[in-house]
C-alpha cells in the first residue's frame, strides 16, 4: 500500500491546518496581551508590555502564583510515589484482582471533573474539614495519580521480569529489588509522570472550582475574571502561566535527553 | 514466583487504592445519599425521600440533559471524521513530522482549557481577531460567530481533539501493515479496506476515544458558559447552580446522581470492551 505522493502531501497539509486550530486561539490571546488599549479589538493599532508589567508586580497575581505551584508540586510529588507503585501493580505482577485494578484506575479519568469536585466539596463538608488549597491537591490526586500510573505502566510493560527474578535468586530480599532493579528501570517513566502531573495541575481549573475554599489558583482566577467582564490583565497572566509550563516541558525534555544519552545502552529494549 | 507475584501485586496496589477509596468512592456515596434527602438540608441526618427525583422530572430539566448529551454526541462524530486521517497520517505516513505533531498537541492540554476557550472568544467575538481583520481589510462584517449552539458543538471539537486523536493513533496502528496489503492485492477497493480492515482492527482505539471524547463533552460546562453565553444551560451548569445560587444541595446531588449514572455505565461498558495489557503495548496475557 504505497501512498502516492500528492496524498502525502496533502496529508502533511492537513497535519500543519490541524495545528493551526489548535494554536489559533493561544495566538489571538498573545495579541491580547501586549495590545495598549484597555478595551480590545483588532486589529490591534499600539502594541506596549505595560499589561505583563502590572501582572508581575500585582500581590494577587503573586499570591495566586504560589497557590498554584504549592498545589502542583505536592501532587507532582504523591502522584509520582502512588504511580510507581500503582503502575507495578497494573502491569509488572500477576494478582487477584489485577483486571478490577485497571479497570478502576480508569474511572476517575473518564469523568466529569467539575461534578468531582463538587462531590468532594460536599464529602469534606461532612467529614468537617474547611477546604482550602490543600483540599485541592486531594481533589488533583483523584484524576492525576490514575493518569501517572498509566504513564509509567507504559514503562512497565516493556520490562522484562527475569532481571527481577534473577536478583531474587541471588539472595537480593524484595526491598533490595525494588531499589536495584525495579527503580531504576522504571526511573524514566516516573519522571515523565511527575512532569504530566506538573503541568496537569498547574493547568486544572474544573477541579479547583470548589475545592479551594477561600483560596484561588491561577487558571481559577483567569476564569473568575473571564466570566465577569473583561480584564487586560488576563491575557497576560494567561501568557505568563503558559510560559511557565513551557519552560518547564522544555527543562524536563532536556533532562530527560541527558539522563538518556548518559545512560546510553544500559537502558532495556 | 507466584505466591510472590500475589503478596507484592496487592501491596503496590494499596497507595492507588486508597487515593480511589478516600477521595473517589467516598464522595461518590455522599452524593448519593444528598440526593434522597430532603430539599435545602446540609447535612445527611435527616429522614430521606426523594423529593429530589419528583423535581427532575417535573422542573425540566431533561432538556438540559438531552442538550448535553446531543452536543456531546455532535461532537464525538464529528471529532471522529476530522481526527481520522490525521491519525492514519501519524500511525502509518508521517516519520519525524508525526513526533513533531505529538509534542505540539500535548503541549496545548498543559495550557488551561478555560485560557485557550477564552482565546477563541477573541478570535471570533465582533471585534476579534477574524471579524477585526476582516473588516479593516476588506470593509466587510458580520456578528461574531459566538453565543449559538454550533459554536458551543465547536468548542467541545476543539476541547476534546487529543482526547480522540491520541487513542485513534494507537488503535490504528495496532492494524497490520499486511492486513490492507493483502485484501488490496485480493482486489479490495479502498472503500472496502477501511470498513473491512482499517475499522474492525482498529476498534480498540476509536471504542476509547469515542468513548473519552464523548463522556468528557457530556459532562463538560466551560464551553457552553465561555462561547454559548445562555444560549442552552447544560446539565453540569444546572448542578452548578443547583449547589451555588441555589442552594440546594440535594437537589444538585440528584441531577450529579443521574448524570453520574449514565456516563459510569457508558464508561465500564466501553472499558470493558478492550484489551488493556494490549493497548498499553503490553503482551497479551
Amino acid at each position: 500500500m504505497k501512498m502516492s505522493k500528492s496524498a502525502r502531501i496533502a496529508l502533511s497539509l492537513y497535519g500543519v491546518l490541524a495545528i493551526l486550530f489548535l494554536y489559533l486561539p493561544i495566538i489571538s490571546v498573545g495579541f491580547a496581551s501586549v495590545s495598549k488599549a484597555r478595551y480590545l479589538t483588532f486589529p490591534i493599532k499600539r502594541y506596549a508590555t505595560k499589561w505583563y508589567g502590572k501582572a508581575v508586580e500585582s500581590s494577587t497575581v503573586q499570591d495566586l502564583l504560589w497557590t498554584s505551584l504549592s498545589v502542583a508540586l505536592l501532587v507532582t510529588i504523591i502522584s509520582m510515589v502512588v504511580g510507581f507503585f500503582g503502575a507495578l501493580a497494573f502491569a509488572r505482577y500477576q494478582w487477584l484482582f489485577r483486571g478490577i485494578f485497571q479497570k478502576l484506575i480508569l474511572l476517575p479519568i473518564f469523568f466529569p471533573q467539575a461534578v468531582l469536585g463538587l462531590a468532594l466539596l460536599m464529602w469534606f463538608n461532612a467529614l468537617g474539614i474547611i477546604p482550602t488549597w490543600k483540599t485541592a491537591v486531594v481533589a488533583h490526586l483523584v484524576w492525576i495519580s490514575p493518569i501517572a500510573t498509566l504513564i509509567i505502566a507504559i514503562r512497565a510493560y516493556s520490562f522484562d521480569p527475569s532481571l527481577e527474578e534473577a536478583a531474587r535468586d541471588m539472595g537480593a530480599s524484595t526491598w533490595i529489588v525494588m531499589k536495584e532493579i525495579t527503580g531504576p528501570l522504571l526511573w524514566p517513566g516516573v519522571v515523565a509522570a511527575g512532569l504530566f502531573a506538573f503541568l496537569l495541575s498547574w493547568g486544572n481549573f474544573p477541579l479547583s472550582l470548589f475545592t479551594t475554599g477561600a483560596d484561588s489558583t491561577l487558571p481559577e482566577w483567569l476564569y473568575a475574571k473571564m466570566v465577569s467582564g473583561y480584564s487586560p490583565l488576563v491575557p497576560s497572566v494567561g501568557i505568563l502561566s503558559i510560559v511557565t509550563s513551557i519552560v518547564l516541558l522544555l527543562a524536563g525534555g532536556i533532562i530527560m535527553w541527558l539522563v538518556r544519552s548518559h545512560n546510553g545502552t544500559a537502558s532495556p529494549r | 514466583m507466584e505466591r510472590q507475584d500475589q503478596r507484592i501485586g496487592l501491596l503496590s496496589a494499596v497507595p492507588m487504592g486508597a487515593v480511589l477509596l478516600i477521595s473517589f468512592l467516598a464522595p461518590l456515596m455522599v452524593i448519593a445519599i444528598f440526593s434522597v434527602m430532603p430539599q435545602k438540608v446540609f447535612s445527611l441526618l435527616h429522614l430521606p425521600d426523594f423529593s429530589s427525583y419528583k423535581l427532575l422530572f417535573t422542573q425540566g430539566y431533561i432538556k438540559s440533559v438531552l442538550w448535553s448529551f446531543g452536543m456531546a454526541m455532535a461532537s464525538t462524530a464529528i471529532l471522529f471524521v476530522i481526527c481520522w486521517p490525521l491519525a492514519f497520517g501519524m500511525a502509518k505516513v508521517f516519520k519525524g513530522f508525526g513526533l513533531f505533531i505529538t509534542i505540539a498537541v500535548v503541549i496545548t492540554l498543559f495550557v488551561s482549557e478555560n485560557i485557550r476557550l477564552f482565546g477563541w472568544v477573541l478570535t471570533l467575538m465582533k471585534g476579534g481577531l477574524i471579524e477585526g481583520h476582516l473588516r479593516a481589510w476588506t470593509g466587510l462584517t458580520f456578528e461574531g460567530a459566538l453565543y449559538n449552539v454550533p459554536v458551543i458543538v465547536f468548542g467541545l471539537v476543539y476541547a476534546y481533539f487529543p482526547f480522540m486523536l491520541f487513542p485513534l493513533i494507537q488503535g490504528i496502528a495496532m492494524v497490520p501493515d499486511d492486513a490492507r496489503q493483502a485484501a488490496a492485492d485480493l482486489g479490495a477497493s479502498r472503500r472496502q479496506i477501511f470498513f473491512e480492515v482499517d475499522l474492525p482492527l482498529s476498534a480498540p482505539g476509536i471504542v476509547i476515544g469515542s468513548l473519552l471524547s464523548f463522556v468528557l463533552a457530556a459532562g463538560a460546562m466551560a464551553e457552553s458558559k465561555l462561547l454559548g453565553g445562555q444560549t442552552v444551560i447544560v446539565i453540569a451548569d444546572e448542578i452548578e447552580t443547583a449547589f451555588t445560587y441555589g442552594q440546594n444541595w440535594p437537589l444538585g446531588s440528584a441531577l450529579s446522581v443521574v448524570l453520574i449514572l449514565i456516563i459510569g455505565a457508558l464508561s465500564i461498558f466501553g472499558i470493558n470492551r478492550v484489551n488493556l495489557d494490549l493497548i498499553m503495548g503490553g503482551r497479551r496475557s
